[in-house]
């Protein structure tokens, strides 16, 4: 079996999907002939035709709409943002109806769809192209907001996504579209949403983390490793809502917790997990939970954009200081 | 250069429809469904029905009964034209003044009381699967409308889907996206652009410098058409011909209808700041109701008797309706987890079992009390 890229497992999970599913389409702005600007949809609209893959007008409260309409009719709709950037005129259209649907109908109309983004910075993209606002999405209500951070976790989490009866926001970390490779069985088994994915395990100190930031908290751990320190590694994966149980019980196994993301630090998701550990994990702490982000500045364009994100160091300074106390 | 020098290289047209002018004189050729008296007196029933719901759910309001609520006096013969050209398997997508179409669609009244008398349950519509509930975020639903007619359209159905919106929601750029992909895929759809003349209290006038609305469909490729929406005979004959023309593969149609708010924008508006009596005075004279009743009892020997006891009906239809919703208690509080997902996340579940208690603990507190 060869070994594909993150980018080729979301390919490789909608064509399943539009194998498996004659409601499944799968729509937004060059997506069609031109399989996408990241060539997550290559292929698609030639396998499945031009009705079920289809190229939208440049309009993306349009996309979020349309994607409504249509899964308020029974089909599966998986539509993609071109870049994380662009997603904010979907907003109004998610948390108004989307994610309201069938609360207002008391489940006389669900809304089964899937909004798909690249998003997060590092490749020296331009200006609005390297968002990580998915603290946005996970402040909605009756939402699930999906991450993935292997090709693994992509194929099986995106066909998750298109499973679920509700909507889920599924963003990708592009940065790492094509870093690593799995070999991934094209067996349309969906991964479990709702539960964190352990990355490593180890005694010391917990790390938590989703999406692209898996790579600089991997390696970190690693090294630190070398030094003695032993991580435990928690992918998060489903960031809304939180499966607090594997984080909250890892800190008790290791007293410390250090939450990496690249999004903005104030009223990240990070700040939701560090105010559970407070309420329900305060006892098992031996030293404050620590957060590397991203500042609260814009995402600066990319000439600063490493500056910016968390790196590797950032997150052994901050493991380090959590291990000076008692 | 002049523009008589340059090529003109379009011209576009908007048209209007009045079949009964304000006296209730047919004032053009008779559509085939309007020579069936039955339909007539359907029509005409729809209409003053709605009123007497109307009249009766602001007063619930007033008397601290329910919440705000949003009238369409004077406005009945639009949601009434829509409501019977459409096909029960059509989609309805109203917004907030179209009790009109819902009630034909099997929407019950209790349930629009149930809705502005603050409770979800008022859009689980027993009885109507598929329309959608009211929207109140402006024009957001006309790109839902294109979802839904794209469904339509993959599936080969002999659907349509119908978006109603008013005057102020076509300066909204959902609305437009919503119209221009309708025109670039050919949706079995039909937007009805209720014109009111105002969008609380922005007149149409300031609201665009359009001539019309039914022009904007010009940029989208579009056709788009103006009525007279006082006139239910012309209103059910253009959305007719508009949903069966998308039913048979011909695409979507944009219909201005022409109309006036009546009432304050809603229980919670005050018209008198900003607009004059006399012009709400002037616009009486264009009831929907009295023209029908005019050419009703003109054509169709409709009299003092006959009316008397379509408003006994209607007025005793509303009241079992209001009683319905004053008998009914609130849900229990932890419900409002119960619709948020299909299965709620375990994250949620210890929120839920809070609410519950708190519910418990309040009620064995009512009972105390």
């Amino acid at each position: 079996m060869a070994e594909i890229t993150i980018i080729e497992a979301v390919n490789l999970a909608m064509a399943r999907a539009l194998e498996n599913n004659p409601d499944v389409l799968v729509f937004g702005e060059d997506v069609g002939v031109n399989g996408g600007v990241f060539r997550a949809t290559e292929g698609l609209q030639k396998r499945y035709g031009a009705d079920r893959v289809l190229d939208t007008p440049l309009a993306e409260t349009l996309i979020a709409g349309m994607a409504i309409g249509m899964a308020s009719q029974g089909l599966r709709p998986v539509a993609e943002i071109q870049f994380m950037g662009f997603i904010y005129p979907t907003i109004e259209q998610m948390i108004c109806h989307a994610t309201r649907l069938r609360n207002r109908t008391r489940g006389r109309i669900t809304c089964p769809m899937v909004l798909r983004a690249p998003y997060g910075g590092g490749i020296h993209a331009p200006e609005h192209h390297s968002e990580s606002t998915e603290a946005i999405f996970a402040h909605m209500p009756g939402l699930r907001v999906v991450i993935p951070s292997s090709p693994l976790r992509a194929y099986g989490l995106l066909l998750a996504a298109i499973q679920d009866p509700d909507p889920v926001v599924f963003l990708e970390p592009k940065r790492i579209y094509r870093m690593m490779k799995q070999e991934v069985p094209d067996d349309g088994e969906a991964l479990p949403l709702d539960v964190c994915f352990q990355l490593r395990d180890g005694s010391d100190v917990t790390l938590v983390t989703w999406g692209a930031m898996t790579h600089e908290t991997l390696q970190a751990a690693e090294q630190l490793e070398a030094e003695g320190i032993s991580c435990d590694v928690i992918d998060v994966a489903t960031i809304k809502p939180l499966d607090m149980e594997t984080i909250l019980n890892s800190v008790a196994k290791t007293g410390r917790c250090v939450i990496v993301h690249e999004a903005a630090r104030t009223c990240g998701v990070g700040a939701e997990i560090a105010a559970q550990l407070a309420e329900h994990g305060l006892l098992s702490l031996f030293a404050p939970v620590l957060r590397v982000t991203g500042y609260d500045t814009i995402m600066p364009m990319f000439k600063l954009e490493n500056d910016y994100m968390p790196s590797t160091e950032r997150i052994i300074t901050a493991v380090k200081k959590t291990l000076e106390e008692a | 250069m002049t523009n008589e020098e340059k090529k003109c290289i379009a011209q576009f047209e908007i048209h209007h429809t009045q079949l009964l002018n304000q006296a209730g004189e047919l004032v053009g050729p008779l559509p085939e469904f309007a020579t069936s008296v039955d339909i007539l007196l359907a029509l005409y029933r729809t209409m003053v029905q709605t009123r007497t719901f109307d009249t009766k759910a602001i007063a619930l309001q007033r008397t601290g009964k329910m919440g705000t609520y949003s009238s369409s006096l004077g406005q009945e013969a639009v949601a009434t034209g829509i409501g019977s050209a459409m096909r029960f398997e059509d989609v309805l997508l109203p917004t907030y003044r179209e009790y009109g179409a819902q009630f034909q669609r099997k929407v019950a009244m209790s349930e629009i009381l149930r809705y502005w008398g603050g409770d979800e349950r008022g859009m689980a519509y027993a009885e109507q699967p598929h329309d959608m509930p009211i929207t109140v975020p402006i024009a957001t639903h006309v790109p839902q409308c294109a979802g839904i007619a794209y469904a339509m359209k993959l599936r080969k159905e002999a659907r349509v889907a119908i978006c109603v919106l008013g005057d102020g929601a076509t300066s909204k750029g959902d609305f437009y996206e919503g119209i221009n992909v309708a025109g670039a895929w050919q949706l079995p759809m039909v937007v009805v652009v209720t014109n009111n003349h105002w969008a609380i209290s922005v007149p149409r006038e300031v609201q665009t410098h359009a001539q019309t609305l039914a022009q904007k469909a010009i940029a989208a490729g579009i056709p788009g058409e103006q009525v007279d929406g006082n006139d239910v005979i012309a209103m059910r004959h253009v959305i007719s011909n508009a949903i069966e023309k998308a039913r048979g593969g011909g695409g979507p149609t944009l219909v201005e209808a022409m109309t006036y708010r009546m009432h304050d924008h809603t229980t919670a508006d005050d018209a008198s700041r900003y607009r004059e009596q006399a012009i709400v005075d002037e616009h009486k004279l264009l009831d929907p109701i009295d023209r029908l009743r005019k050419y009703l009892i003109a054509n169709h020997g409709w009299d003092d008797a006959k009316e008397q006891m379509l408003l006994e009906a209607c007025a005793a239809e509303v009241e079992e309706a209001v009683n319905s919703y004053l008998a009914t208690p609130p849900a229990p509080p932890e419900t409002m987890f119960d619709h948020l997902y299909e299965t709620l996340p375990d994250a949620l579940q210890s929120q839920r079992d809070e609410v519950e208690q708190l519910g418990k603990l309040k009620k064995g507190g009512d009972h105390n009390g």
